[in-house]
């Protein structure tokens, strides 16, 4: 029996400890937020928060998972009122919108870290693809959210 | 709806939705019926609080589409965009009340060829228009005054003489009890009075996003649903010879293992292959009953075709004669004449349309109906598969669209819809199949791979007098349904394009290349490859003939105000193309000068129905490494409905563009596809984004035109024309990749 938190709750898993943690989350506890995209830990459609960290899921075994805090976008806030989602929304950014959970969750990790980031580390850190190529919005709401923060947003 | 008669998109969707006769979907939407409000028409349910649900019919894939109709159905309805909410419709269709089969009940379903916007023009202007006109009639027959007394504003109606005013929520009962005016003669409103037209408005989805609920394909859920993953074949067209699947059966989890075979290397293509599917009750049960699956496939008829045999072939054939296009003038007589001769040869490589979110789809068939909600940019197909698969009525078949994570015209095949429909069947239970990204890599409908011969004759004054587009491709025509290949050149030549009209003596000549990999449509289809060579070859002959780029292109296009058929839904003027050079090339300061290791390079192509002119300026260091400054975009897409969506779309096709024009190649070694996942099949990604990109939307009073496609075709050519002016180096062979540091 594994036990790990996810979004603040206190799970128990006793499946194929191969599985992982991707499926547990989507298929398992129906928390679609976090998306299947290459398998491999390429794309960064299923970052999920470990421990704070942002990093994927899809590679991650059960097996791996035992007492971690897992944060998905559905834990990140209930009303999509955290600086970084509202810059998302303010700056217009997704277009298809599969990969932008992974995207908001490595931004929230960056930002956390770094309160203000530059381009440069912007390049840096959003190593997620975006096949609709938002990047120049992703860009310019990482720092609509840095600013956000700044001002108390969060 | 427009003076050509049957247009390339227009007989695309037609070839979707009827070949083989049928079309198939549900009579009523029942998204929009299911809740409380009152449903007015197809599209419209007005609730008692005001609230306006839009149903969305065609198909969302980050085009902006779901946001784009909903805003042109308000507009003429004159809602409160405020108050609007917007839901996706299923497939609607009717039993054709003048032949056989299904026709659309009103607009035109799936979206492919930039073609949405112009249906909706077509279709849900008048649909939004008469609504208003029925809230009209019903506040009139209250007040008892005479309906053309009243007018609107967003979400009511108001008398004017009195003053008074009443709510849509108020007046939709009586409203949907009035008769119903006629599409064609139904007032619509004037550009002018727009409110919610041609201003920005944010994606209407962009909350459920950042929050991760909005729901696309791959998150589908049905009650009882199992999971399905299929084994495919090696290498093209290779066949089942034995399966054992014991050890896949003995996987926890595993529930069925189905043989599918697929088509015979000799006909048309509805699946890319056999396969053998592992059902299970989760996914990752599926995926490790495929890894335990032991399958002998045949020899691939395809097992000596590589990218090299590829290339050989297509220079071989070129040395020969193919099939002329074009003929207009006299080609060899005025080549002969000219003082000078440019030529030039570029080739592109097959690309594959990795959709961010692997094909997907989920069906439940029942010995009464079918239900399918999927990933797909086309219903009518999805539907039309599923009839032939159950032998169900098609008004028993219920297609709903869910949103599609990326599409890029991979949707519009259905192959992935008819796998799920058929395990469904098979195992008696409701099946989602999910594909993995090798699956998606090494079967896909791949954007054909061509090299393209250029040939330019001068005069001794510098005028273009002879000029000559030789193709030899893998045409996208392989394996159609209903198409018997006879024409190869139709979907990678189109019928016309430029130079097309505006040199004297003009030829297209066409080599068809065998290949076994599949191939369709990749957004914005011929016009990417087509695009670079000729974008390309104009800055070439530019530079040869000592002119400037710019001024040599708008030479050759001479502000002409003639209407050219180009074989789409609008005609072809040459002042537009003229206009979106000269717009880009002012916003992007085209002749100031730059440091060394800095260029710009520009382009301008006509995709489908909208116009695209990029200026790229690059730096190129000194250890050749890349940057793209800045991207200054002009785009004419007549009337821009939503410039929020338009301007993102500008971005999107640009990176999407850069990203393909950069990295991306499918190899094919042993009759199969080398590339399986991101590690190999690269995508840009934020580092080597554009640092900025400036979109300017032209303002006329043209009709809207597409959107999804028309600012691909211009970047890659823009792009290597703008590191020739940075390095001297010409790039020809796409993609880039490595050459930079090589050359």
């Amino acid at each position: 029996m594994i036990k790990l938190t996810v979004n603040g709750e206190v799970r128990s898993y006793d499946g194929d400890p191969e599985m992982p943690l991707l499926w547990y989350l989507r298929d398992e506890l129906k928390l679609k937020g976090a998306k299947f995209g290459c398998g491999i830990a390429q794309c960064g459609a299923c970052r999920v928060h470990v421990d704070g960290d942002a990093q994927p899921s899809c590679v991650l075994p059960m097996s791996a998972t035992a007492g971690i805090k897992v944060t998905t976008i559905e834990g990140l806030s209930a009303d999509g009122s955290h600086p970084v989602q509202r810059a998302w929304v303010e700056e217009d950014v997704a277009q298809c919108g599969y990969c932008q959970t992974g995207q908001i969750m490595t931004a929230v990790a960056l930002l956390a870290q770094n309160p203000a980031p530059s381009d440069a580390d912007i390049d840096q850190a959003m190593i997620n693809i975006c096949r609709c190529g938002t990047y120049v919005r992703i860009r310019r709401a990482i720092h609509r959210a840095a600013a956000l923060m700044r001002e108390g947003g969060k | 709806m427009n003076a050509i008669a049957l247009t390339r998109r227009r007989a695309l969707q037609i070839s979707l939705t009827t070949a083989g006769g049928l079309l198939a979907g549900v009579p009523l939407p029942r998204a929009v019926a299911k809740a409380a409000g009152v449903q007015l028409g197809l599209y419209v349910r007005i609730e008692p609080d005001e609230r306006v649900i839009i149903g969305a019919p065609s198909t969302e894939m980050g085009q902006g589409i779901n946001t784009a109709m909903p805003m042109v159905i308000a507009e003429e309805l004159d809602a409160d965009w405020s108050k609007v909410s917007i839901e996706q419709l299923p497939l609607m269709i009717k039993r054709n009340p003048a032949g056989p089969g299904w026709v659309f009940t009103d607009f035109p379903a799936g979206a492919g060829g930039s073609g949405s916007m112009i249906d909706a023009w077509a279709f849900l202007r008048p649909a939004g228009a008469k609504l208003r006109q029925m809230l009209i009639a019903a506040a009139a027959q209250r007040w008892k005054v005479a309906a053309s007394e009243c007018t609107t504003e967003p979400g009511c109606v108001v008398h004017g003489a009195t003053k008074r005013r009443l709510s849509y929520g108020a007046l939709a009962s009586d409203a949907a009890k009035q008769a119903e005016p006629d599409s064609k003669s139904v007032p619509l409103k004037a550009r002018k009075d727009y409110r919610i037209v041609g201003r920005p408005q944010r994606n209407a989805q962009a909350q459920t996003i950042v929050r991760g609920t909005e729901r696309f394909g791959i998150d589908v859920e049905m009650p009882g649903m199992l999971y399905a993953t299929i084994a495919r074949p090696p290498a093209f067209d290779a066949q089942i010879v034995s399966i054992d699947d014991k050890a896949a059966r003995a996987v926890p989890g595993v529930r069925d293992v189905v043989r599918i075979d697929g088509p015979k290397p000799d006909e048309p293509l509805y699946i890319l292959g056999s396969g053998v599917a592992v059902v299970a009750t989760s996914y990752w049960a599926a995926l490790k009953g495929r890894a335990a699956l032991k399958i002998a496939w045949s020899a691939s008829p395809w097992a000596s075709e590589s990218s090299e045999t590829m290339a050989t072939q297509m220079e071989r054939l070129m040395r020969g004669r193919g099939h002329l296009v074009n003929d207009e003038g006299d080609f060899d007589g005025a080549i002969k004449k000219a003082a000078r001769v440019i030529e030039r040869v570029y080739s592109v490589p097959y690309i594959a349309h990795a959709t961010m979110e692997p094909q997907t789809a989920t069906a439940h068939v029942r010995a009464d109906g079918c239900d399918i909600i999927a990933s797909t940019q086309s219903p009518g197909l999805s539907s039309r598969y599923a009839a032939e698969i159950t032998g169900l009525e098609r008004d028993n078949i219920r297609v709903l669209p869910a949103r599609l994570g990326g599409g890029f015209g991979r949707r519009l095949e259905a192959d992935y819809v008819w796998e799920a429909v058929f395990i469904s069947k098979a195992v008696n239970a409701p099946v989602k199949v999910v594909w993995t990204r090798e699956d998606d890599l090494r079967h896909d409908y791949y954007r054909p791979a061509g090299r393209h011969h250029l040939v330019m004759g001068v005069d001794g004054a510098g005028k273009v007098i002879a000029y000559k587009h030789r193709l030899a491709s893998t045409s996208k025509s392989y394996r159609r349904r209903g198409n018997d290949g006879s024409k190869p050149w139709e979907p990678d030549l189109y019928d016309n394009a430029f130079p097309s009209g505006f040199v004297p003596n003009f030829q297209r000549e066409y080599f068809a290349v065998e290949s076994g990999a599949p191939r369709r449509s990749w957004r914005a289809p011929g016009h990417t490859a087509n695009a670079f060579a000729v974008q390309s070859f104009i800055d070439e002959a530019a530079h040869e003939l000592k002119q400037d780029p710019l001024a040599f292109r708008l030479a050759l296009l001479h502000d002409d105000t003639r209407k050219l058929n180009y074989g789409f839904d609008v005609p072809f003027v040459g002042a537009r193309l003229a206009g979106v050079l000269r717009r880009a090339a002012k916003e992007a300061g085209w002749g100031s000068p730059l440091p060394k290791g800095r260029g710009r390079g520009i382009a301008a192509h006509f995709t489908f129905s909208s116009y695209c002119a990029e200026v790229v300026e690059v730096s190129v260091d000194a250890n050749d490494k890349l940057t793209v400054d800045k991207v200054t975009c002009a785009i004419d897409c007549g009337l821009p409905i939503n410039p929020l969506g338009v301007k993102a779309q500008c971005e999107g096709g640009i990176c999407d563009a850069l990203s393909t024009a950069l990295h991306q190649q499918i190899t094919v070694k042993d009759g199969a596809v080398v590339e399986g996942n991101f590690d190999t099949y690269r995508m840009m990604r934020m580092d080597e984004s554009p640092r900025v990109i400036d979109v300017h939307i032209m303002e006329n009073d043209y009709p809207p035109s597409g959107m999804g496609e028309p600012p691909v075709p211009p970047l890659a050519p823009a792009l290597c024309n703008a590191i020739f002016a940075a390095t001297g180096k010409r790039f020809r062979d796409l993609p880039i990749g490595a050459q930079l540091t090589k050359a």
